[in-house]
């Protein structure tokens, strides 16, 4: 499954300064392993030492949060557009 | 069809002091000319030079404004009552007293000629009106804040006629500030950002109450600080302010309008209590040094003002109760592909705080909760809303 990834500018830097990029996964977790085989370091962003999701970055798949779909389990589908966003405190 | 007209005050001098005539006619305009017609000089008063009715004036058939029906083409029946209302004599709680015979809640009092003129293209749109503005010069405003978001947030509320804006802020103008906080420029350097902002604030608009809040806010001063205001804007630098300005709110029942911003993103949501918090969408913060400022990372400057003023877009629809307002939606702005785009946002039944099993009912320890060292006093830095 080929899907059109979306991060931050935060996130950005890990991903050679791409603001969106293809990967491929049939589950948001394989998804995650592909992009950090042609990233790595990546997974270290947005997860913790033990492959948890850090509760500050919210993935959505479309414009739904995985939280409410099937967590890291969530299956994609060719074309489907997955957002990675960490929280920003800016102000 | 006889419909009894009311006419304001201002106008009964070509009526014979009558407050209410009584005419024939099919439509409003037909009604307008039978009193220009027994009163010769009234229909001047209520046309303007294009034979249209003026923004300062609105006509109501039986309390519903004629913007909203079909104009002086509304058809009246036999019975009806028709309120000629201009803005300067008070607007709708005039019609409510012609119409309902009560005054409604609220200042009745009236805008005025300045106020008419200052704020005329809002008063002219349907949406906003004599009684949108009042409407607006009763709202109480709070902004976490005078930086970056805050700036536009403050300006663009001050503009509008809100009648009093809170503001929260405790640091000094500095030379970096100036990128991109409108409220301040060069002169203000070494100034409170709160001296700063009322000046500026002032002399945007001087009928504008500006409320000083001139300290950090903490879980000692928050509920006190929110508990006066109506809603409440988020436009501060750090996690720790963030949850506790949400868990505030949410403990009182007031609606946040969220932004932030880092490097060229920006995101904006709405939270009212019972619909999704700041919680739900972050459940916990990253700890120190993760997620990086906008002092450490750089920030776009023209990205707080579209977020800012989002933000105050979102207070006027709020006080006005109209359109569609960002709640249970996550607005993400990409300034680099300049794509807007909205995430589903939920109220998590697991949320500490607004979830069915709360385990926050009161405000905590935020330093603590986010790992990050307490806020320093005034005059310090590192600690303010950038």
């Amino acid at each position: 499954m080929s899907v059109q990834v979306h991060v931050t500018s935060v996130i950005q830097k890990a991903v050679d300064g791409q603001r969106e990029f293809a990967a491929d996964g049939s589950t948001v977790a394989e998804l995650i392993e592909d992009i950090e085989r042609r990233y790595p370091g990546f997974r270290s962003q947005i997860m913790d030492g033990a492959g948890q999701l850090h509760r500050f970055v919210n993935i959505y798949l479309n414009d739904e949060d995985i939280r409410y779909l099937g967590g890291a389990e969530t299956t994609l589908k060719d074309g489907d557009q997955v957002s990675i966003l960490p929280a920003l405190a800016g102000g | 069809m006889a419909v009894s007209v009311y006419i304001p005050s201002p106008f009964r001098r070509l009526t014979q002091n009558h407050e209410y005539v009584s005419v024939e006619g099919r439509n409003v305009a037909e009604v307008l000319a039978a009193v220009d017609q027994r009163y010769p000089g009234f229909g001047n008063l209520v046309y303007d030079r294009d034979r249209a009715i003026p923004a300062h004036i609105n006509i109501y058939v039986n309390n519903q404004e004629i913007h909203d029906l079909s104009g002086t083409d509304t058809t009246v029946a036999d019975g009806d009552q028709v309120a000629v209302i201009p803005a300067l004599a008070g607007g709708a709680p005039d019609a409510d007293r012609a119409t309902n015979g009560h005054t409604p809640a609220g200042n009745p009092a009236a805008l005025s000629p300045e106020e008419v003129m200052r704020y005329s293209r809002h008063i002219i749109m349907g949406q906003v009106g004599p009684t949108g503005q009042r409407k607006l010069r009763n709202a109480k405003v709070l902004i976490v804040g005078a930086g970056g978001l805050g700036s536009p947030v403050a300006i663009y509320l001050a503009l509008a006629g809100v009648g009093t804006v809170g503001i929260v802020e405790f640091d000094t103008v500095d030379l970096s500030n100036l990128q991109r906080q409108l409220l301040h420029q060069t002169e203000d350097v070494g100034k409170t950002k709160m001296q700063s902002a009322v000046e500026t604030l002032n002399a945007y608009n001087p009928h504008v109450t500006v409320r000083q809040h001139e300290a950090p806010i903490t879980s000692d001063n928050a509920m006190e600080i929110i508990r006066d205001y109506d809603y409440v804007v988020n436009g501060a630098d750090n996690f720790a302010t963030r949850y506790l300005v949400n868990d505030a709110c949410y403990l009182l029942g007031k609606t946040l309008v969220d932004g932030s911003i880092l490097l060229f993103d920006g995101q904006a949501t709405v939270f009212k209590p019972g619909q999704g918090c700041y919680r739900c969408l972050y459940p916990t913060p990253p700890p120190p040094g993760l997620v990086p400022s906008c002092a450490e990372a750089g920030v776009l400057g023209a990205i707080t003002g579209i977020i800012g003023s989002i933000q105050a877009t979102e207070v006027f629809k709020q006080v006005l109760d109209i359109g569609q307002p960002l709640v249970g939606r996550l607005l993400l702005v990409d300034a680099l592909t300049m794509e807007f785009r909205t995430m589903k946002l939920r109220r998590d039944p697991e949320c500490p705080l607004c979830g069915d099993h709360p385990t926050v009912t009161e405000l905590i320890d935020y330093d603590q909760f986010c790992g990050s060292p307490p806020l320093v006093a005034p005059g310090a830095t590192g600690a303010a809303h950038h």
